[in-house]
């Protein structure tokens, strides 16, 4: 858990894990609205870019989950 | 203001609801059945005299100076043992009774020192009072012959006489002034239940003797102080009423350590606390205490405590004294600099689970207002986030369900992953009681903790290995599915059948069995059964669980296994049963009630929504920000990625507390500014610019919130030695900053909660000193308050089964770090000991010892007592090794009071998957002898030294 990225790809998998045991249908909306009401905008940014680079590291059902929730995020601008 | 007087109606209070009737000096008495003659005396106002009786034990009957004359009956029947009847005509004065008793005290007096006026309990000497009451006024035996009270008669040693002994920091036992009544023998064994007192010997010889005859500090003794509380003479006595004298006017206040919340008197002389004693009337401690709380306030004028505000350029300046106005603008001008260089989310602060509810909400409000971002945090991050996440995904509410008063109800209680008996002593205290009443104990514990080592308590003990938790309760759940002991009309009522029938299908599974987890547990599947089945059928059910739950990567996961258990048996909803988590910090649940979360606003409501945030903006004249802000491990890695500067930390060693202390150092450096508010230079304040002083709970009014959810006045006996109480300062910093708040009182600071709070609509300062205290929600539905939730259903709706998949922690053991460590607290310090460090409590606890079992310790020839030096993949210290099988093989354990020992360079990064709460209990590490402090200890050492020098006053421009 080196880089900052890491850290988060970490992070989100860990959520990932927990909800894997209800099934896709339910992980990949669980998931979403975990980050979305836990994480700040600045962890946001990061692991949307990370998205956009690709998303190495990501477990399939958080990859689904970010991606979706990038799509009906809209962050302030970063300062 | 004058010195509170409680009733000793002489025996405990009957709890019947059959009321009976009886004739006492000519006044007819109404008492519950079960009362004692001289309890119902009392009720009438009619003191009977009395030695050996005193409301906190059980009637006794041994000093015979209650006598009573009963009509129709024989005799002068002892009115403590006497049980009232319908009918009765008792008669509490007469000749007779009076000869009796002057007999009495006359043979006690014979055998007593007459040193009243030197004595440490004139002035509050029950003997004095009884001498007087029954009008002794000779003792016609002399004081010449066999006695306790002269180390020398006729010239000669006398052998009966005793020393009195002090080894005890906080009281003396002078045992010639004892009169064997026995009480402290049984408080020791009723109220505290530890059994260290008994009385040795018979007739004449007849002793109180702690131990085998030991010294108090020798023996078993666990200093809650119930013995000296219940003493009638100058026997047992605080020696600081040795030293000051007797007080003369007391204030109830709440204690300021665990999460129990005890309600105390502190007795005063002017500003001078002379003692702390528990009162009788605190609904959380019932007239109970433990050595904390009763004793340990010492910290409160220690030497050490920093009363004038310092600031610095750089970390390795030395500190410099300033006013407060110059330390508030410093700190502001630094915060609005860095808000400016690195946008307005690059600062935030932590609020304390120390300070009182109407300060956090201060600190949260300066954050979300003044700072204009989300980046509040509070130590409940590391401890009980999971707890809130958990309960509220599952029952609705992030809090526990019951009072503490529950427990007199409760048939089974399983702890898990706590120790009471150490941790919140005072409420083991009443759970033992409950057990040696008959109720079952289940202990799910790594560790053979003092609970399951307590004295006539039988407990099962389900030793698991250090992050198994979400298996073993998986499993306690696979046993009463199969089994079939789920309460279907519970789960059909009150819970979403579909989503048990998804969960119960889901524990079924025959990998979820106990002897299919036995391999990673550790835990016997027969004793794994035998605790599934007790709890499911004993009668009410109550789980207690602790940070052994919470601070693991699976911390949330096991808070919702256990919400599933309550609700499969259905042990929710009513007394005796429920989810209980016992909180470390006296306002741990408060702190997290005033919206301390980045995430959400008073009251637990999410700052998303527009509702509720609109509230606050309307009140607070202020847009809020609607995204979550950072939690305090993601304030970490933002300060070392560059984009977090600033911090505000009120009364929280983040330093010494936080996992993975290099992480944290490093964190801190990288900042631009920390504004340490404390009472003391703490390990964090080495890396800190600004340093606030801060006020001690007897230095201010305000309230806190025990684990019970209930709500308690905590109430100034003294002015602020720093000059100002933590809600000014806090005030003071965000005016400096440009944002007003204007409270005259923290009473307003209550009413504007109040106002914004629906939990909290019925709660007033008035409404306390009415009621003495107040559990939440307390509203419009509940205007007294709730002791019991989730009573006709669940505050979300339908109870939530949510299924528990257990996941291995990616903290492994390995060939080179075979050993897992889990951490604990020991009774007499008190988290990171900043506080109890700074009293006699050290005596108990010097230093964190390592436990580790005697086949890991021969292995690496370790003896006990030796220097070992404890490794993990985050860092290494050195400590001293306790050899002792309380731990299984495999398994090491200390505790992280002392700052030198550095149990956090141990500690990794891992945390809870839903919440970031670190994952204490769980560190894969090595052991090995070594010699002394490793490198680490000793550089920590020296910048901590180097950091908290504070230039000399000249040097000051």
């Amino acid at each position: 858990m080196s880089s900052p990225a890491d850290r988060l790809v970490y992070m989100a998998n860990q959520i990932g894990t927990f909800f894997r045991s209800q099934g896709h249908d339910k992980a990949v909306p669980g998931i979403a609205d975990h980050i979305k009401k836990f994480w700040d905008p600045r962890m946001k940014r990061a692991i949307f870019a990370h998205l956009d680079a690709g998303g190495t590291g990501l477990e399939p059902n958080v990859l689904e989950a970010l991606t979706s929730l990038r799509q009906t995020t809209s962050l302030p601008a970063a300062h | 203001m004058s010195l509170i007087e409680e009733i000793d109606y002489g025996t405990p209070r009957s709890k019947s609801e059959t009321m009976v009737t009886l004739t006492i000096d000519g006044n007819e008495v109404t008492v519950p059945e079960g009362t004692s003659i001289m309890r119902a005396a009392m009720d009438a106002g009619h003191q009977i005299p009395k030695l050996c009786a005193t409301d906190m034990v059980d009637a006794f009957g041994s000093c015979r100076l209650c006598v009573v004359e009963i009509e129709g009956r024989a005799g002068t029947p002892a009115s403590c043992t006497t049980p009232v009847m319908n009918g009765l005509v008792v008669h509490t004065q007469s000749e007779r009774l009076k000869k009796l008793r002057k007999g009495v005290m006359e043979l006690y007096i014979s055998d007593h020192p007459l040193d009243c006026l030197t004595c440490g309990a004139n002035g509050d000497c029950e003997l004095q009072d009884m001498a007087g009451a029954v009008g002794l006024r000779d003792v016609r035996y002399g004081y010449e012959g066999e006695n306790h009270v002269f180390a020398k008669s006729h010239g000669e040693i006398n052998a009966a006489w005793m020393p009195k002994d002090e080894s005890n920091p906080y009281f003396t036992y002078d045992p010639s002034k004892c009169i064997v009544c026995s009480r402290c023998v049984r408080a020791c064994e009723e109220v505290q239940g530890t059994f260290a007192l008994t009385i040795s010997g018979r007739g004449f010889d007849s002793r109180v003797s702690p131990g085998m005859s030991e010294s108090f500090l020798g023996s078993e003794c666990v200093s809650c102080g119930a013995c000296v509380q219940a003493c009638p003479t100058a026997t047992l006595t605080e020696k600081s009423v040795i030293e000051i004298g007797q007080p003369e006017h007391s204030v109830v206040t709440t204690c300021a350590y665990c999460g129990v919340g005890c309600t105390f008197k502190a007795e005063m002389r002017g500003e001078e606390v002379v003692r702390m004693v528990p009162y009788k009337d605190g609904k959380a401690n019932r007239g109970h205490s433990c050595v904390k709380g009763r004793f340990a306030w010492g910290y409160t004028n220690h030497k050490e405590r920093i009363l004038n505000p310092m600031i610095r350029e750089r970390i390795e300046d030395p500190w410099r004294e300033v006013s407060w106005d110059e330390a508030f603008s410093f700190a502001a001008a630094r915060m609005r600099g860095i808000q400016k260089k690195y946008g307005r989310d690059a600062i935030g602060g932590i609020t304390s689970s120390r300070c009182t509810n109407e300060e956090t909400y201060l600190v949260q409000k300066l954050i979300r207002a003044g700072f204009g971002n989300n980046n509040v945090d509070t130590c409940a991050r590391v401890c009980h986030s999971p707890t809130g996440y958990g309960l509220s995904v599952t029952f609705g509410t992030s809090a526990g369900t019951q009072d503490f008063d529950s427990v007199e109800n409760t048939d089974v209680a399983m702890i898990i992953g706590a120790n009471p008996a150490s941790a919140h002593p005072v409420f083991a205290s009443r759970l033992k009681k409950r057990l040696r009443q008959g109720a079952k104990l289940i202990v799910v514990d790594p560790r053979r903790t003092e609970m399951v080592e307590s004295p006539h308590v039988k407990a099962l003990h389900l030793p698991l290995l250090p992050g198994t938790n979400v298996a073993v309760v998986t499993a306690l759940a696979h046993v009463i599915v199969t089994e079939g002991l789920v309460n279907e009309a519970f789960v059909r009522e009150r819970c979403d059948w579909s989503e048990f029938e998804e969960w119960a299908a889901f524990v079924a599974q025959p990998k979820h069995s106990p002897e299919a987890t036995a391999i990673l547990t550790g835990v016997d599947p027969q004793t794994l059964r035998e605790a599934a089945r007790v709890y499911a059928t004993g009668g009410n059910g109550a789980i207690y669980y602790g940070l052994g739950v919470t601070e693991h990567s699976q911390g949330s996961t096991t808070v919702i296994a256990i919400a599933n258990l309550a609700m499969a048996t259905g042990n929710i909803g009513r007394p005796g049963v429920g989810v209980n988590p016992l909180r470390g910090q006296n306002n741990v649940q408060g702190s997290c009630d005033m919206g301390s979360f980045p995430h959400e606003l008073p009251g637990y409501r999410h700052i998303a929504g527009d509702a509720v945030r609109e509230q606050f903006e309307a009140m607070w004249d202020v847009k809020l920000n609607p995204e979550p802000g950072l939690r305090i491990p993601n304030m970490f890695d933002a300060a070392i990625e560059g984009t977090f500067m600033g911090l505000y930390v009120q009364g929280e060693d983040i330093l010494q507390s936080d996992p993975n202390t290099k992480h944290v150092v490093a964190a801190l450096s990288a900042m631009e500014c920390v504004i340490v508010h404390d009472l003391f230079l703490n390990e964090t304040a080495n890396y800190a610019h600004v340093f606030l002083p801060g006020s001690s709970f007897l230095e201010k009014d305000g309230t806190f919130t025990n684990a019970e959810r209930r709500i308690q006045r905590v109430r100034k006996v003294m002015s602020p030695k720093n000059g100002m109480a933590d809600w000014e300062v806090t005030i003071a910093l965000a005016k400096a900053m440009g944002f007003e708040m204007n409270y005259r009182h923290p009473s307003e600071i209550m009413d504007e909660i109040a106002a914004l709070t629906p939990t909290f609509a019925g709660v007033s300062y008035a409404k306390l000193e009415e009621l003495g205290s107040v559990q939440w929600p307390c509203n419009e539905k509940a205007p007294e308050g709730t002791p019991v939730m989730h009573i006709d259903g669940f505050v979300r709706g339908k109870g939530k089964f949510i299924v528990t998949e257990y996941v291995a922690t990616d903290e492994r053991t390995g060939p080179r770090f075979p050993l897992l460590l889990t951490t604990g607290r020991i009774l007499s310090q008190y988290n990171v000991g900043a506080q109890t460090r700074r009293t006699e409590n050290v005596v108990w606890h010097a230093e964190d010892r390592l436990e580790i079992h005697p086949h890991d310790a021969e292995l690496r020839g370790v003896r006990d007592g030796d220097w070992v030096r404890l490794q993990s993949r985050a860092g290494e210290t050195t400590l001293r090794a306790e050899i002792t099988d309380r731990v299984s093989p495999g398994v090491v354990y200390t505790t992280f009071h002392h700052p030198d020992t550095q149990a956090n360079v141990i500690t990794t990064d891992y945390s809870d998957w839903a919440t970031n709460c670190p994952e204490y209990k769980v560190t894969a590490v090595q052991i090995s002898p070594s010699n002394g402090p490793s490198d680490w200890q000793k550089s920590y050492d020296e910048q901590a030294r180097h950091s908290r020098r504070i230039a000399p006053a000249e040097a000051a421009e």
